[in-house]
């Protein structure tokens, strides 16, 4: 049992969907993040003031999966979010301790099979 | 001895006092189109849509100063005017013939049309046309197409001249940026997301509240374009209320059939496919027939914004459904409906004058034949010059950043004050924390 966090470009967010939906990737959360990886920084001007901003939006998507999901779920990220260019995110794999299902109680890999699986 | 009376005419000072509050209000509604437009579109390109509008105003002003005035109404050449008022030469404070205000307040209320017609067919092609490419046609497209069509309608063009009504700018402005964006978005093509992900409008506040300050500012649109305080001005600024709140009323049951909910986006729409509907039409129907104008003209309209997004015309706005098609109707209308009871010029079929439908018909042909074939050559031109539309990344980045170096949703979080004596350059990597 993982959690695989996907930190993606906003506007691959929905090919990322697409693809773990065709990955039968299925129960996900996504925030909307700003940070920082390395990539040019755009300049912008608001009437005089000149910045540098730091930080990019990014869609972060949180995946908790049964191990065998693991793999599928970096693969389906990486084939939704990648572009080429440096900015592209980061896939975190982080191991899970507890899973609950609030509606039944259900832990673990029952708690992370989406219902009807 | 109307001749005489008119070229005897001098300037009113009620009328004059109406057209420059007219002036004044057609120029707000190219802000209040900015605010409906950029509600309407993705939040990473509502910067670039609103700026289109404000773009429109600077560029449109300056061609129509230089030529363009001159060229749709100076004289009454068949197609197009001469250049006898180029540079606004001869444009100065005596009454413009036929009116009983300042020639150059003429000029500038007429300008405030070409300015907005310039800023509608940006509804075709934002998220994606290239900023520069935009300013280049705007500033060619305001000559070629608006002040060409503005004669035929307004100039004394062969339109006006066999008694084609149309009464605020069915013909240049409605019919003219309508079937000029469907060519536009024909040449420009579609977004690269269009048909693959939903593209939703990010602010429907916005379009609310643009479609009001439109409403609000073409009552100077209708109502001024009589000139003067007279009858013809009473009774377009009475049907503007009159024609958009039947369309509204009749969208928003539309809605409900149709998709058991009342949009507010749709009502936004309604009350721009009612305004556009009376355009034409304004001064020369009865506020009967306007109200009806607003019911019956809903219908084709809403067909059309329905049925256009499942087709491959990314034609982004739908300014053919909600401006081309409502003006093609308006103008008809007044070939059907028009009383001379109420407008003192011209019965309509209806009232047994059948050639004045046939003098409409012709508008409704020649119009988007001429708008559309037009800014097909034209975008086709500036399209072997440069490149019409930004590259895919650009697309995903977003407008705002590429063209304008600003967002409208800027937080100010990891921003970092660039002074002046730092010079730096743009698009440097930072250096990595350390």
């Amino acid at each position: 049992m993982k959690l695989v966090i996907g930190i993606v470009r906003p506007e691959k967010a929905n090919d990322v969907l697409e693809a773990l939906y065709r990955a039968e990737v299925r129960g996900l959360s996504i925030s909307r993040v700003q940070g920082h990886g390395g990539e040019l920084d755009r300049v912008e001007t608001y009437r005089g003031t000149t910045v540098k901003m730091g930080l990019a939006d990014k869609v972060r998507f949180e995946i908790a999966v049964s191990d065998p999901f693991v793999q599928p779920t970096i693969d389906a990220l990486c084939e939704g979010g990648r572009t080429g260019e440096v900015g592209d995110g980061k896939i975190l794999v982080v191991p899970l301790e507890r899973v609950v299902r609030i509606r039944t109680g259900e832990t673990d890999d029952l708690a992370v099979t989406p219902v009807g699986a | 001895m109307e001749v005489l009376i008119a070229q005897a005419a001098e300037v009113d000072a009620g009328d004059t006092a109406w057209m420059l509050t007219a002036t004044a209000l057609v120029l707000l509604m190219t802000i209040g189109l900015g605010l409906f437009y950029s509600g309407l579109v993705r939040a990473k390109n509502t910067l670039n849509t609103y700026m289109m509008c404000v773009a429109a105003i600077a560029v449109a002003t300056i061609t129509w100063a230089l030529v363009g005035y001159s060229l749709a109404f100076d004289g009454t050449g068949d197609l197009v005017g001469g250049l006898g008022n180029a540079f606004l030469k001869d444009v100065g404070l005596e009454p413009r013939d036929g009116t009983t205000i300042p020639h150059l307040l003429f000029m500038a209320f007429q300008a405030t049309f070409c300015i907005i017609t310039v800023a509608l067919i940006s509804g075709a092609v934002v998220e994606r046309m290239r900023f520069s490419a935009f300013l280049l046609f705007a500033g060619l497209w305001s000559v070629v197409v608006y002040a060409v069509l503005a004669h035929w309608a307004f100039g004394g063009g062969w339109l006006i001249e066999r008694g084609t009504l149309d009464f605020a700018g069915g013909v240049p402005v409605e019919m003219g940026s309508g079937f000029s964006a469907l060519a536009a978005a024909l040449v420009v093509g579609a977004r690269k997301d269009y048909g693959r992900q939903a593209l939703l409008p990010h602010n429907a506040v916005y379009v609310l509240l643009g479609a009001g300050l439109l409403w609000f500012g073409w009552f100077g649109f209708n109502g001024g374009s009589g000139f003067n305080t007279g009858t013809n001005s009473v009774l377009a600024f009475t049907n503007t209320l009159l024609c958009p709140a039947a369309c509204v009323a009749t969208w928003m049951v539309l809605d409900a059939v149709r998709g058991r909910k009342v949009t507010a986006i749709g009502a936004a729409t309604a009350i721009i496919t009612g305004c556009v509907l009376i355009t034409p039409a304004g001064g020369f129907v009865s506020p009967a027939w306007a109200i009806a104008l607003g019911v019956g003209g809903a219908l084709p309209c809403y067909a059309l914004v329905a049925w256009r997004p499942r087709t491959r015309v990314d034609e982004t706005l739908d300014v053919l459904a909600v401006h081309g098609l409502a003006g093609f109707i308006g103008i008809l209308f007044i070939g059907f409906f028009a009383q001379v009871g109420w407008n003192g010029i011209s019965d309509g079929w209806a009232y047994g004058n059948a050639s004045q439908l046939g003098d409409q018909a012709l508008a409704a042909l020649a119009a988007p034949l001429y708008a559309f074939g037009m800014t097909y050559i034209l975008l086709r031109i500036i399209g072997a010059l440069m490149p019409l539309r930004s590259s895919e990344r650009e697309e995903a980045v977003g407008m705002d950043v590429v063209y304008h170096g600003e967002e409208a949703y800027v937080t100010g979080e990891g921003a970092i004050l660039v002074t002046p004596e730092a010079d730096v350059d743009e698009d440097v990597p930072v250096a990595q924390p350390t």
